[in-house]
């Protein structure tokens, strides 16, 4: 019984660890540190918008321009980021405040108009991959900077780049989550937002909050996928937005609102991670990799509901 | 116990735990054709879980459950409603965007053909509403019914389902006073049908008015079942809680002189809003509770609300403390000291997903620090604090809101109004669907704040409470103060006259 209780509380960690061990088990290569390093900075970029946009999550909204805010601050940066014009800061400024501005944007409309943010977020998510388009000339920008290319691909004491960024960003996120006034008005909003209001809580301005970190922390992915991959691509980001969400929603966050941690997300981040690297070591195609994906996701959902009618 | 022809519906020996804490213990209860039989107990003494089980939304864990003489196996809600089981929740389920005979007959639509056939189902529920005296059209949309209404629906269709035996909880909760009237009328019908009737009220009157038997539950347990008309009300007080308990209005306000003391907190001049509320003026002293009365509808509510700043007002003036202030949202009325338990807990009052601790804090969040960052040990000592001040039942103050009762989540909102450190209060029926023992803490609370100094509004549409707790008595009707009374004017009758006004 108390085992049974324990699974639930943990659901997700029990999963996670459990598909470790079996895949330690089947592949040798699996647990080793080159491994490890591929596959958490292969998530790194999924766990940035992930992180964003399970603050709006809770919040009770959904941010679905992710991919395209992606696109649009990659190409951005890309634009800035050949050799021996700016200096590397420039376009990574670039980059983050072109996020910035379409999460500012996106809260903007949400909270005057009042429109669903699946809508609003629908419609930025075509703006978005339009403005890409029109910045890039439809165009990938190659031939970046050394420097620029250092912040996907350099590493530091033997340690990815990207991985420091993915622990940096984590620990600011859980704590604005925990510990700020920010962070217990998100789960306010989120839990009722009405009750929200009449408790003095300017609810509009934390759902700006929430966007503009979505957007900010979409910049800095952006960033970081152009230097990877070395390349200013206008097609980036396609779909990335559903990973995130689904990142979020194994962790444990509820699409209704009120509930959900950095930490639950960050273990979903690397599930999925965890679950593409295993699939490409066993050698299974990417198109059973996409059912299992599903598979994972609706049964996250399942022991989610299971475990909140236990806690009733 | 031997088995009774007159008994439709007997329940032995009945227990459910929840994670070891047992919520019923051991109960019995037997329900005879064509009687009213009142439930009654505190909040958490049972209630809801032994209803819920009668519903079959819940298995017991031991115990029996015989219907019509035989024992109910499989408890399931639809095998219940269709032996003849209905509920009518003290939250109404309704499907608003469905016309009142689609509600009707909602999952059975196909009963009378094969195909969905509105001609059929929309004249089927016209003769039910007809037969109770309802004058609804069937074929209205129910989000255009008032909530009384939309009550007088959710019977329909349980006599539509052949309901042998009615829950009733809180039917009454919202409705107004010629409303009720309607309600018992149709309650005695169906009493001459022969069909039994579980009843649940806060409300004494009311159960000595309509019920034939009643059954106390306390803290899980079965405690007696009595016939009503010999049972007087302070027995029945005695045998809920579990402790002699003075009339109620031990804990009213006996006040030496009735002069208005302290200085002037909030005046109200020509308050205006179209539709709702016109030329509103009045005035909260510190340490006065204002009483508001009148009918539902009147604008007691809006007034709070354009007061606090949750709607806008049209025209008029909002003066603190003598100087004119601006309010444009919560946040503001906050700020200036005003603090506001709406009588929606549910929709306003809490956040059910967050803690004790973070609902009581969550107003006063600001004010514990002086950085983004929330300080926790101030908020742990001051919420913890309130706890025990309000003696909020609770196993820790993380305990999350939506697993306390009734009487506790309200206490939990008065705390969280009461840590802002406000110099204004306004309680709009704060004891609505709370039980007797949690309304005397209220009383008491209330007293409590006036001493301190802090003014008080309190919208009731109880009159007792509203003599027993009010300095001075305001009456609306239909938007417009009809009276402004001080304790010694007012009487019940006085009240109802302007507030028909």
């Amino acid at each position: 019984m108390q085992y049974i209780k324990t699974l639930r509380q943990y659901g997700i960690f029990v999963v996670f660890i459990i598909i470790c061990l079996i895949l330690s088990f089947i592949s040798p290569q699996f647990l080793t540190v080159s491994n490890w390093t591929i596959i958490i900075t292969q998530a790194s970029i999924n766990a940035l918008l992930a992180f964003g946009v399970t603050f709006v999550i809770i919040t009770g909204g959904i941010d679905l321009s992710l991919g395209s805010m992606v696109a649009v601050t990659g190409v951005t940066a890309a634009m800035l980021a050949h050799p021996d014009t700016f200096p590397v800061a420039l376009p990574i400024f670039a980059g983050l405040l072109a996020g910035l501005l379409m999460g500012v944007f996106n809260g903007f409309i949400i909270t005057k108009s009042k429109i669903a943010p699946f809508i609003v977020t629908l419609g930025t998510m075509t703006i978005g991959r339009g403005l890409a388009l029109i910045l890039s000339k439809g165009r990938p920008i190659s031939n970046l900077s050394d420097s620029f290319n250092f912040i996907g691909g350099g590493e530091v004491l033997g340690i990815p780049f990207p991985i420091i960024v993915l622990v940096l960003i984590f620990a600011i996120c859980s704590i604005t989550l925990k510990k700020t006034l920010l962070g217990r008005y998100i789960y306010a909003v989120g839990g009722n937002e009405q009750a929200a209001r009449a408790s003095g809580i300017n609810v509009n301005q934390v759902k700006m909050a929430v966007y503009s970190i979505s957007g900010l922390l979409a910049g800095l992915a952006g960033v970081l996928l152009t230097s990877r991959i070395t390349t200013g691509q206008p097609n980036a980001g396609a779909g990335f937005e559903l990973d995130a969400i689904a990142a979020a929603v194994i962790g444990g966050t509820s699409t209704s609102g009120g509930t959900g941690t950095m930490m639950g997300t960050l273990v979903g981040v690397l599930l999925i991670g965890v679950i593409n690297n295993g699939l490409d070591l066993l050698n299974v195609t990417s198109y059973y990799q996409q059912v299992v994906m599903g598979i994972i996701i609706i049964g996250a959902v399942v022991l989610d509901s299971w475990n909140q009618k236990s806690n009733v | 116990m031997p088995s009774n022809p007159q008994n439709i519906l007997q329940v032995q020996n009945l227990s459910k735990s929840f994670l070891g804490v047992k919520a019923l213990d051991n109960i019995q209860f037997n329900l005879q054709k064509g009687e009213v039989h009142a439930l009654m107990g505190e909040n958490g003494a049972g209630k809801s879980t032994f209803m819920k089980i009668l519903m079959g939304l819940l298995k017991p864990d031991s115990g029996e459950i015989i219907f019509e003489g035989e024992t109910l196996k499989s408890n399931n809600v639809h095998g219940n409603l269709r032996k003849g089981i209905s509920m009518i929740h003290q939250e109404i389920l309704v499907v608003p965007e469905l016309t009142v005979a689609q509600n009707i007959f909602l999952g059975r639509e196909t009963n009378y053909r094969s195909w969905l056939n509105d001609k059929v189902i929309n004249q089927k529920a016209q003769e039910i509403l007809n037969a109770i005296g309802v004058k609804i059209n069937a074929q209205t949309k129910i989000k255009n019914l008032s909530i009384a209404e939309m009550q007088m629906i959710e019977i329909a269709k349980a006599i539509s389902n052949n309901a042998k035996v009615i829950i009733m909880d809180e039917p009454t909760s919202a409705l107004t006073d010629n409303e009720v009237t309607m309600l018992f009328k149709i309650i005695k019908d169906l009493k001459a049908k022969g069909v039994a009737i579980i009843y649940i009220s806060h409300k004494m009157d009311e159960i000595y008015e309509i019920t034939d038997r009643i059954t106390v539950l306390r803290d899980g347990k079965y405690i007696a079942t009595k016939n009503t008309n010999e049972l007087d009300k302070n027995a029945l007080i005695a045998l809920m809680v579990g402790r002699e308990l003075n009339d109620l209005r031990a804990a009213f306000r006996f006040l030496e002189n009735n002069s208005i003391k302290g200085e002037s907190i909030l005046s109200v001049q020509n308050l205006n809003k179209k539709g709702k509320f016109k030329d509103i003026n009045f005035e909260v002293h510190a340490g006065e509770v204002l009483g508001i009365a009148g009918l539902m509808g009147a604008g007691r509510t809006e007034i709070a609300r354009a007061i606090f700043g949750l709607d806008m007002y049209d025209s008029g003036e909002i003066m603190l403390k003598g100087n004119r202030v601006e309010i444009k949202s919560p946040e503001d009325a906050i700020k200036n000291g005003i603090g506001y338990v709406s009588e929606d807990r549910k929709a306003l009052g809490f956040i059910p997903a967050l803690s004790i601790k973070e609902n009581i804090s969550l107003s006063s969040l600001g004010n514990f620090s002086k950085t983004w960052f929330v300080n926790s040990s101030n908020e742990y000592e001051a919420t913890k604090q309130l706890v025990n001040d309000l003696k909020i039942k609770s196993t820790s103050i993380n305990q999350k809101v939506m697993t306390l009762s009734g009487g506790n989540q309200q206490k939990v909102v008065i705390g969280k109004v009461l840590l802002t450190s406000p110099s204004l209060v306004i309680l709009d029926e704060p004891t609505r669907g709370i039980d007797i023992g949690a309304k005397f803490e209220i009383y008491k609370l209330i007293n409590q704040l006036t001493e301190k100094g802090i003014a008080v509004i309190m919208i009731s549409s109880e009159l007792p409470e509203i003599l027993g707790i009010s300095d001075r008595i305001m009456v609306l009707s239909k938007g417009k103060q009809t009276a402004l009374l001080s304790k010694q004017e007012a009487t019940q009758e006085k009240i109802m006259q302007y507030a028909v006004h």
